[in-house]
């Protein structure tokens, strides 16, 4: 195992080294033409910025003829439509939730893979942690409890 | 433990209990849509499939919603490759038909689909009554909610939507809920 | 023919599970061996008669025999051998007398076991066991029945769900999920026999709890992991984990029965938390049943739900009386389930055994409650909702990286009290081995911020675990002059069950890692080529070969081929994506290939093809150490492995 994280770790120095020289050696090619190279890896970080926030925003949308799997993961053709919507409706300056509340419009709050966190849903984001505060609580109790017997009382065999 | 923390187990076992036989009288496929009630999303689609006459329009047409303000409008949603069409498509045909001269209009909207076998199937179903429309890029069927097809929406004359059909449509369905349409239309008018 | 054989047996088998259940009670308290002796018969013969039954069953698929209403329901001509005896578990009427046959199995075989054990706790336990074998008796012979005679008879059927029928995983993992659920019937049988005959205060029945409880929570375990692969393998989109309420139907018994196999500990020591043991197992059999309500039921909407009638009320009806029977036992029991044992120190192993329960009881309600959420906000609200991936990750992650950092810590405390300085030796060098996991992730490429975190506290708990055997080991190696090999296995034998739990923690350790690599560093690019067009992608150029259809006898398939190369221009793998497509099936079934290495995983799925063949557009996802999740299952069973070879009756020693 070690070995082979080792190699993959080299691999990936080689990699990141051969991808600096790669992204960069354009850029020199070009000092002529600052201003487009300029606008030109803008535009590619636009790009880049813009597909991220189309992920995490896909990832919270439910596939429609899936099975509960986001139209981030579907390999359905819908699926990639729809992506393709959030993702045009972000570039047109749409903000996420402006974005989910069109398809809460079309296909109402099932389309959410994560509830809203309000009204009857606050039950669900809040039962869990009022399980572990109770739970801390009664672990507390009970060590002190235990731990305050006498020591030859009652013991394991 | 007592005979207490047995009734405290049990007050939270019945509720679950109780929740999940009320589940199973729920049909967990069947999403309601939000649309009925709100104004159908526009659309402006190019129809690929003339219909017949005398409801026939010509291939290249675009079919606007926003056009067709004052109609009654039925969109079904179709494929080739949808089993469940074929049990409507002679229900949907012969109403289209049935309705000709009065101000409704039918429109097919392919779904995920090409235009060669849709055509291919059109024929081997013996003709479609009715223009049907492509969706390029699926924007319509994104708008309108849709989880597969058959799905159906009919629209009243103010463009809102009356009633969303999941799964196969019949002429009865169709006849009464278009009749009832047409008719607080009449009511409306002077 | 096997229709009324199947039939015949599964009648006969009703009614010797009911005589049995009579007699055996009967004659025990009575005293009468030769009674019992009848009523033990009923159990094997119980296991006959469901082998009869199930044999039937394979022959009439085989044979497509489809005068038998399962066969004509999942049958087909067309489907290849392999796929048509495993359609065996591939519906409802199917499944359930599958998991009768395994019930009868387990019955025979823990009667087996233990037919020389003194005392009152067997008989009581095999009662409880026919009574579980009783309600799936009824299912089979009333809404369950899968040898209803159809008529007329037709000449061929549809076949067995497409989804089931695409990948060689479904021959393994619904075997293993039924050995892991059914399996858990057998520790509930003995909490409950025991409670039964009035022998819960001797910790006797708790060693064969212990140790039927390893066996299924090893199946079990081995099941999810298969089910995981199984999702990887199929459903095309290059994840193996939705929370889908099928999956989480088959994590949360696991959850409990891992809760229990720790906090057992702490009754075995110290006789404390038996009530709260109690309960575990009696609620891992109840998640199990709920578990199969949920998916057989069609009350959940899910990628392998089965959809039927009345049978869910059944399985209502079956929890609501096994909630009733363990409370009535536990209430009587009570006074027998007290908390006999003091503790030394709030600094010791047991305080860590009580806070992985409760982190597991976490973990347990979070995922039962988001799954049940749905249909309660229905029931309240009247609108549908959705409670899946996004909502499950953002709550279980850091309950998930709570666990793994009591991983580190349990492991490393004493028993009774720590000594600060032990304490010290034990909880700190470990961080150096999170510090040096966490740099090589970053190094490698890790950005995901869970994924760091869970790389630390990996880091953190492995090196913990590895110490325990350098120690142990070095221990011996020095003590008794052994070689490291010889020292390692001496001290492994010297206590199987810790050791076992240290390997399937290493089992975890390797899942972890491999989840947090692979869902953090995701690469994931689609691209529409020609044949003879490459893109590149990472370490390797992908190149279209061709797009070719082919006519299968159950399916027609459109595939298409891509090379893999390195850098240097060498082939490394050849991939086939497909999609198939079934005549009973509107959409195509994805069936993506995947180019599997230790390091990294190549996943390409078929999208979309033009149907001349002139080009084809594929979805390629690069995922790190996808592997590692696979292997860390077979180390976790390989845990549960070592872990039984504790002889059953050794002294119970530090």
């Amino acid at each position: 195992m070690r070995r082979a994280i080792g190699l993959e770790s080299v691999l990936a120095l080689v990699l990141a080294l051969a991808l600096a020289l790669v992204a960069t050696a354009p850029l020199k090619a070009q000092v002529a033409d600052t201003v487009t190279a300029r606008a030109r890896a803008d535009s590619v970080r636009a790009d880049s910025v813009l597909e991220a926030r189309t992920s995490a925003l896909a990832a919270q949308l439910r596939c429609a003829i899936c099975q509960g799997i986001s139209i981030q993961e579907s390999p359905s053709a819908l699926a990639r439509e729809m992506r393709d919507v959030v993702k045009e409706q972000l570039r047109d300056g749409k903000t996420p939730d402006e974005v989910k509340e069109f398809f809460v419009a079309a296909y109402g709050e099932w389309i959410l893979l994560s509830p809203r966190p309000r009204g009857l849903n606050l039950l669900l984001y809040t039962l869990p942690g009022v399980l572990l505060l109770g739970g801390i609580a009664l672990i507390v109790v009970l060590v002190r409890r235990w731990t305050a017997m006498p020591p030859d009382g009652p013991s394991s065999p | 433990m007592n005979w207490g923390r047995a009734l405290t187990a049990a007050a939270f076992g019945v509720p679950v209990i109780g929740l999940l036989t009320w589940g199973l009288t729920r049909d967990p496929k069947f999403i309601p849509s939000p649309l009925p009630g709100r104004e159908g999303p526009a659309f402006a689609l190019e129809v690929f499939a003339p219909g017949l006459p005398p409801i026939a329009r010509p291939v290249g047409d675009t079919l606007s919603l926003q056009r067709l303000r004052g109609k009654v409008v039925v969109v079904n949603f179709w494929a080739s490759w949808c089993l469940a069409c074929r049990d409507e498509h002679s229900d949907l045909s012969t109403t289209a038909l049935r309705y000709a001269d009065r101000p409704v209009q039918f429109i097919g909207v392919l779904y995920q689909d090409r235009i060669e076998p849709a055509i291919n199937w059109i024929g081997q179903m013996g003709g479609q009554t009715y223009p049907s429309v492509t969706d390029p890029r699926s924007r319509a069927a994104i708008a309108y909610g849709l989880y597969g097809v058959p799905e159906t929406f009919i629209l009243d004359a103010a463009g809102r939507v009356a009633h969303k059909q999941t799964g196969p449509i019949t002429a009865p369905i169709l006849t009464r809920i278009i009749d009832s349409l047409l008719s607080t239309m009449n009511g409306m008018a002077p | 023919m096997m229709g009324p054989l199947g039939h015949g047996a599964l009648l006969a088998a009703l009614v010797v599970v009911v005589a049995g259940m009579l007699v055996i009670p009967i004659a025990t308290r009575r005293g009468r061996r030769d009674w019992l002796a009848v009523g033990y018969a009923a159990v094997h013969t119980n296991f006959l008669l469901l082998t009869v039954a199930m044999a039937a069953m394979i022959v009439a698929l085989v044979t497509h025999d489809f005068s038998v209403s399962y066969v004509a329901q999942v049958g087909s001509r067309a489907t290849p051998l392999l796929y048509t005896v495993i359609s065996l578990w591939g519906a409802l009427e199917g499944s359930i007398l599958f998991w009768g046959w395994v019930l009868a199995l387990y019955a025979s075989a823990v009667l087996w076991l233990n037919r020389n054990r003194e005392g009152h706790l067997v008989p009581y336990a095999m009662t409880v066991l026919l009574g579980v074998t009783l309600f799936f008796a009824i299912l089979l012979v009333g809404p369950a029945d899968p040898f209803v005679p159809v008529s007329p008879v037709p000449f061929d059927g549809p076949g067995p769900n497409p989804l089931l029928q695409n990948h060689w995983l479904m021959a393994v993992h619904p075997p293993l999920l039924y050995l892991g659920y059914v399996g858990m019937s057998v520790p509930f049988a003995f909490a409950m026999g025991a409670m039964l005959a009035r022998e819960v205060a001797r910790d006797d029945w708790m060693r064969l709890v212990r140790r039927w409880m390893i066996v299924s929570w090893g199946f079990l375990a081995a099941a999810i992991v298969a089910g995981m692969w199984w999702s990887y393998e199929v459903l095309g989109w290059g994840g193996y984990w939705a929370w889908d309420p099928v999956e989480n139907a088959s994590l949360l018994p696991w959850l409990t029965a891992t809760a229990y196999l720790h906090s057992a500990m702490v009754q075995e020591r110290r006789g404390m938390l038996r009530l709260w043991n109690v309960n575990l197992v009696v609620g891992t059999f109840v998640l199990t049943i709920l578990g199969t309500f949920l998916t057989r039921s069609g009350i959940i909407s899910s990628v392998h739900a089965f959809t039927t009638g009345a049978i869910g009320y059944y399985f209502l009806a079956f929890i609501a009386v096994v909630l009733i029977a363990a409370l009535v036992m536990v209430a009587g029991n009570s006074e027998q389930l007290r908390t006999v044992g003091r503790l030394d120190s709030a600094l010791s192993r047991e305080t860590a055994f009580l806070a992985n329960n409760l982190v597991f009881t976490l973990l347990t309600f979070t995922v039962l409650v988001g799954t049940l959420y749905p249909l309660f906000a229905e029931a309240v609200q009247g609108v549908k909702i959705s409670v899946g991936e996004p909502f499950f990750n953002r709550m279980s992650l850091p309950i998930l990286a709570l666990l793994l950092f009591l991983m580190g810590v349990g492991p490393a405390l004493p028993w009774r009290s720590a000594p600060a300085g032990v304490v010290r030796d034990k909880l700190v060098p470990p961080v150096a081995g999170a510090a040096v996991l966490v740099v090589v992730a970053f190094l490698l490429g890790s950005r995901d911020p869970w994924a760091l975190i869970a790389m630390v506290f990996v880091g953190y708990a492995a090196t913990a675990t590895f110490r325990e055997f350098a120690i142990g080991a070095g221990a011996r190696r020095r003590a008794q002059g052994e070689s490291w090999p010889t020292a390692l296995v001496r001290l492994v034998q010297a206590n199987p069950r810790r050791h076992g739990g240290y390997v399937a923690h290493i089992g975890i350790f390797l899942i972890a890692i491999g989840i947090a690599a692979s869902s953090g560093s995701r690469v994931e690019r689609e691209a529409t080529l020609a044949p003879g067009d490459t893109i590149v992608f990472g370490d390797v150029t992908i190149g279209l070969r061709g797009v070719w259809g082919r006519q299968e006898p159950q399916r027609y398939v459109i595939g298409a081929t891509l090379e893999l190369r390195n850098a240097a221009g060498a082939l490394i793998d050849t991939l086939a994506p497909r999609m198939n497509f079934y005549p009973t099936s509107d959409q195509p079934v994805p069936t993506p290939d995947v180019h599997s290495t230790f390091t990294r995983d190549i996943y390409a799925n078929l999208q979309t093809f033009r149907d001349d063949g002139t080009a084809a557009t594929i979805r390629v996802i690069r995922e790190p150490l996808v592997s590692w999740i696979w292997a860390g299952g077979g180390v976790m069973v390989l845990g549960a492995l070592i872990a039984l070879l504790a002889r059953q009756r050794q002294p119970e020693v530090a």
